[in-house]
């Protein structure tokens, strides 16, 4: 029944040719424009930890004496705050974050000094965001307690100072110290760069940053206190900084925490523990209020700072508004379609053909175009990826069309001439067969 | 014309007529509010930044080991001072459509209660206000004793230069000249009002304090280097900006220079818009793809319902009616469609435009953009319904007399 029904669709098709390919082009443009936006947005707002991110949570606390209760607490958290919580070692895992710019110089190697962005942090850092690498190993938490002098390189640093050879024992000169590298990594471009989201609801809705290269420099924290002392980034200052003071006692929010906690007792222990040590500070009168604490987990943090930028949003509505339209579009031109063939239907239904039969095979038709539109759809989608990863954003080099997305394609091409066929398919299986006899 | 007719056959065809209606409607609403975005992305591309965009550049250097920022600026300084064709050089720590380098909250009481919102700082050494190009609207241009050292990245207490906009903002409808504003401990006092001076990107309350920032005047040193503003004849400039970039590379062998920051203000102008050229782009592609589908949309129903009355249309031919009668029924038809479609796409295109406003702080739809819409599905129904209603006009009389 299946074959023969395709087989009347396509000879249906081949009957009113103008008529076919009007609607297979509307399907497709719309199909289209609407799968090339959701591809960037399924890209952009898709989870960087797959099963993980559940467990990984972003704890803060508010040392900001000119906030309150009432606000929420900036996004990253003051030096001494982030390194006691990290220090009680409460969490499965736990990584601090701090970063800036720093030189580096390979020595023997004729390049010129570089400038790049370093990521100061702590040994659990590696495993807890499964990070890959090519060569060597994260340093230990040994490393961490004794400032050693050590540091993992990324893949593109590895290629450019050292031309992709196994580099680990080598000498990494950053600032003016001498570094041994450990590790190099695999090439890792989480998207977003999600341990450095942060600020998102400051940036009016333009966020394409958070999806960036990873930092090519990342050394241990404590190291970091000593070789980069007081040039760490600060996001914000509640005052301005007294230059003679240490980074580490400057009224600055300038560290991140992440943790990992592996169940709900751990999580809301946590949670209780980050209550209680800003409590703990207030009594001690180092916080000025104590109930402006938060923990989200990673994937709520992202939403929090509306990671996908405005301008991506805006077009996946604008593409999904346009298919609403090609559809009205398809479910006119089907009508019409249907409809002229009132006679061929109802000398059908005069030969013994149910209204069921007839209503398949106008589905049947309708599915017909929806594949043809699917791959059409499928080739603009392609043409707008082409586009869009031509465009100067940082994420332009992550958006590809992955299997599902193309298996998408073509379902929501079926799905969309499907629901578009309903109608007329309906309206031509109420043809009364002796009407359309009379007029033959 | 009579419309009778025509209403009493598309009551015949309701379901079509309802269907081509409601993809006019929808389209009308997103051709408003695509357009819409598209002149209000625009307006934002044009925004005035208060300086001579053309006749200047930006040198960066960035001293990331410990140099000597005193020196640094000697020897930049005077390097780029004496370079054929360079107007002036002078430090700033910021330029528009750069880097933001002084944003900070500024207060209107020195005890730091009444917020004034948050502004950006343009510190600026000798020579960098006549560089800029300021256009001044009250006081005086900053005299050589307004230029005082700095052990912050804003000096301790110095005269500031605000926009218009900022002036209007902390003091409506009062003098701004002689008031104070504060930032943490740091004191100011407004000695002018510049017309127009754009912070160096986005601000964080959106379109509206675009301009809320102060220019103040510092002497260079340490918390002030390494960032220059070269000022020359327009035609000139590219040369400039070259020849700058080879001789600071030279003459600061201790700090490497920023080079995707180091061009002119021209050329940083048009990268900080590339982002919105590009969905500018693609709101156009939008558009015309819009447009095209709903064209083929009324092309093809109107072609079925051609082919579907041709008898009709010979009976009509046949009693007298010419060949202008059957063409002017199409097109008044297609007109009836599109009007009822317009109608609740007006409609349709308020209730968008109100989503859009709450879910990306756009302003409201101006009103003159309905009409334009309006005239512009009603030339394309007219166009796209042309072809088919001269194949109408066609069929001859005698199709009258022959049965199908």
């Amino acid at each position: 029944m299946f074959g023969y029904y395709l087989q009347l669709a396509f000879q249906s098709l081949k009957r009113s040719r103008a008529l076919t390919f009007l609607m297979i082009l509307a399907i497709a443009v719309g199909i289209g424009a609407s799968m090339t936006t959701l591809t960037v947005m399924h890209i952009l707002a898709r989870d960087p930890l797959p099963g993980r991110s559940g467990q990984i949570f972003y704890p803060l606390v508010d040392a900001d004496p000119t906030h309150n209760d009432s606000k929420e607490p900036v996004d990253l958290m003051d030096y001494r705050s982030a390194v006691d919580l990290w220090a009680a070692h409460r969490a499965d895992r736990q990584a601090l974050i701090a970063e800036g710019d720093i030189r580096v110089v390979a020595p023997n190697a004729d390049i010129p000094a570089l400038k790049r962005h370093m990521l100061a942090t702590t040994s659990d850092f590696f495993s807890m965001f499964d990070v890959p690498f090519q060569y060597g190993r994260g340093w230990s938490a040994e490393d961490d307690k004794n400032r050693t002098r050590v540091v993992v390189i990324s893949d593109d640093l590895n290629n450019k100072l050292f031309d992709g050879s196994d580099s680990t024992g080598r000498t990494l000169r950053l600032h003016d110290s001498d570094m041994r590298i450990v590790g190099v990594l695999k090439p890792w471009r989480p998207s977003p760069l999600f341990y450095d989201v942060a600020g998102g609801r400051f940036a009016g809705g333009d966020t394409s940053d958070f999806y960036a290269k990873p930092q090519d420099v990342m050394i241990p924290f404590s190291t970091g206190q000593d070789i980069n002392q007081g040039r760490f980034d600060p996001f914000t200052c509640w005052h301005v900084p007294d230059p003679n003071i240490r980074q580490q006692d400057s009224p600055c929010e300038w560290v991140r925490l992440w943790v990992q906690l592996d169940d709900a007792s751990k999580v809301s222990a946590y949670r209780r523990f980050v209550a209680d040590y800003a409590a703990q500070q207030m009594a001690l009168g180092r916080f000025n209020h104590s109930g402006n604490t938060r923990m989200r987990n990673l994937m709520d943090w992202l939403d929090f700072n509306h990671v996908v930028p405005s301008d991506v949003r805006l077009e996946t509505w604008l593409a999904i508004a346009f298919l609403v339209i090609c559809l009205f579009n398809t479910v006119g031109l089907l009508l019409a379609k249907f409809l002229r063939r009132g006679g061929e239907i109802g000398v059908r239904r005069a030969l013994g053909a149910t209204r069921r039969a007839v209503f398949m095979q106008c589905l049947m038709e309708a599915a017909t175009i929806g594949l043809l539109g699917g791959i059409g759809g499928w080739l603009l989608t392609l043409l707008g990826l082409w586009i869009v990863r031509r465009q100067p954003t940082a994420y332009a080099d992550l958006v590809h069309l992955d299997l599902s997305m193309f298996l998408w394609t073509f379902a929501a091409s079926i799905a969309a001439t499907l629901l578009a066929g309903l109608l007329p398919a309906f309206r031509a299986s109420r043809v009364a067969p002796a009407l359309q006899l009379k007029t033959l | 014309m009579q419309i009778a007719p025509i209403f009493s056959a598309l009551r015949r065809h309701r379901l079509a007529t309802l269907l081509i209606a409601m993809e006019i409607a929808l389209a009308c609403a997103v051709l408003c509010n695509a357009c819409f975005l598209i002149v209000y992305r625009l307006d934002q591309m044009h925004i005035n930044s208060g300086v001579d965009e053309t006749s200047l550049a930006q040198i960066k250097a960035d001293c990331i080991d410990d140099c000597n920022e005193v020196d640094l600026n000697a020897r930049i300084l005077s390097t780029l001072g004496q370079m054929p064709g360079v107007q002036s050089a002078s430090v700033i720590n910021a330029v528009p459509f750069g880097d933001h380098a002084g944003t900070a909250g500024i207060t209107l009481d020195s005890a730091g209660r009444k917020f004034g919102g948050v502004i950006d700082f343009y510190v600026g050494g000798p020579g960098s206000f006549d560089a800029l190009g300021l256009k001044l609207v009250k006081g005086v241009a900053p005299q050589t004793d307004d230029y005082v050292s700095l052990n912050d990245f804003v000096p301790a207490n110095a005269s500031a230069w605000v926009t218009r906009a900022l002036a209007e903002h902390l003091w409506p409808g009062t003098d701004p000249l002689g008031q104070e504003f504060w930032m943490d401990k740091f004191h100011f006092r407004v000695a002018g009002v510049v017309a127009h001076l754009a912070r160096p990107g986005g601000g964080e309350g959106g379109p509206a304090t675009r301009e809320w920032s102060a220019y103040v005047p510092g002497l260079p040193g340490k918390h002030l280097s390494g960032n220059y503003l070269v000022r020359a004849q327009p035609d000139r400039l590219p040369q400039v900006l070259r020849d700058a970039r080879a001789a600071v590379v030279k003459v600061a062998p201790d700090a490497v220079l920023d080079l995707p920051a180091s061009r002119t203000i021209s050329d940083l102008r048009s990268t900080y818009f590339q982002q919105d050229v590009a969905m500018t782009g693609i709101l156009l592609g939008v558009i015309a793809a819009l447009l095209l589908v709903t064209a083929l949309g009324i092309v093809g129903l109107a072609s079925f319902w051609v082919a579907q009355r041709r008898r009709q249309i010979g009976v009509r031919r046949a009693l007298g009616a010419t060949r202008s009668d059957i063409l002017r029924y199409f097109q008044t038809e297609n007109f009836l469609i599109v009007s009822m479609g317009v109608a609740l796409g007006m409609v349709l295109a308020y209730g968008l435009n109100i989503w859009l406003m709450l879910s990306y702080e756009l302003p409201r739809l101006p009103v003159y953009y309905l009409p334009i819409g309006v005239v512009v599905l009603w030339l394309l129904g007219q166009l796209a319904v042309l072809a088919p209603a001269f194949r109408a006009a066609a069929v001859p009389p005698v199709v009258a007399t022959r049965s199908e």
